[in-house]
């Protein structure tokens, strides 16, 4: 199997991130660091193998890493130098967009 | 479903085991009724031979018994009527689940959005909600169903008969002019080729949205 079986998109981080933000990540934009697009997190590449303590999100543009979330040890660690910033819609913002 | 907040169609839960030692598994599968039916959530769930997860929900899991889910869970790959179209949907095999919850959904909101969807199976036998999709499209409220059947046919099938590539797309689909919203849920495989064709059809990639099933471990 090639690593491109193993992706996944970032819709199922969902539930992590979830754990983690108040918002909805994965309609959340992030850019960047890397390469500079700027993309949903939803839309943007997953590898989070089965048994797997975290997730990997990594540019679905240039495949540079993103974030990285891992939940282990009773702790939360999050790795963010991949994105220049997040954005994510507020309530009524998310109540509209599609 | 106590606390059920009700959800968006395209929108997953996670499903979570727990043994008796206390090793714990945990998938994701889409919902696939609409969110008009406020007092119940389906899961379309495929049995995969030596899963850790599937195998228990389809052949142990009765009525009565109790699962951990979390959710609804997803805000990305989400359709609403107010979202509009038109609409293209592309699923391979189970990935037809969260696009049923979006037919559903236009369905029970009485909507006329142009909705076509191609659908990729094996053989006739493995369409999933076959009867239902045919009964929706004899409506002829603007939903068109296209299957392609890649492994075996009937004799007298004149459907299409390979996988999806981009010509199949392009007599299916919406031309991009149109700016359809093209949602694709589906193995990993199908789902990378169907939104790289649907690109270089000329589709924006920020209209085309995608859920991939990856390897799912059952």
């Amino acid at each position: 199997m090639d690593e491109t079986q193993l992706r996944l998109d970032g819709n199922a981080a969902a539930g992590i991130l979830g754990e983690v933000f108040v918002h909805e990540m994965s309609a959340a934009r992030g850019a960047c660091a890397s390469c500079g697009g700027i993309a949903p997190l939803g839309s943007q590449h997953l590898y989070m193998y089965p048994r797997s303590p975290g997730a990997v999100l990594r540019c679905a543009a240039c495949q540079d890493v993103l974030m990285v979330v891992v939940h282990a040890g009773g702790r939360y660690r999050l790795t963010l130098r991949g994105l220049t910033w997040l954005e994510m819609p507020d309530a009524v913002e998310a109540a509209t967009e599609a | 479903m106590p606390g059920w907040p009700g959800h968006r169609a395209g929108q997953h839960v996670d499903v979570r085991l727990t043994a008796d030692d206390g090793y714990q598994a945990q998938r994701s599968y889409s919902i696939a009724s609409p969110p008009d039916d406020r007092d119940r959530v389906d899961l379309t769930v495929v049995r995969v031979e030596d899963g850790e997860v599937s195998p228990y929900l389809v052949d142990e899991l009765a009525e009565g018994d109790q699962l951990e889910l979390r959710g609804p869970i997803g805000g990305h790959f989400v359709w609403d009527v107010e979202t509009g179209g038109p609409l293209l949907l592309v699923a391979g095999g189970s990935g037809i689940a969260p696009l049923m919850a979006m037919i559903r959904h236009r369905v029970a909101r009485g909507s006329r959005v142009p909705t076509r969807l191609l659908f990729s199976s094996r053989s006739l036998e493995e369409v999933i909600y076959g009867a239902e999709l045919d009964r929706l499209a004899g409506r002829a409220d603007g939903l068109e169903v296209f299957h392609t059947l890649t492994r075996s046919r009937p004799g007298d099938w004149t459907g299409y008969a390979r996988r999806i590539d981009r010509d199949m797309l392009a007599e299916v689909g919406f031309p991009p002019e149109q700016r359809p919203v093209c949602m694709v849920c589906g193995p990993t495989t199908l789902v990378e080729a169907v939104a790289q064709a649907l690109v270089e059809l000329g589709h924006p990639p920020e209209r085309v949205k995608t859920e991939r099933f990856g390897p799912t471990g059952g």
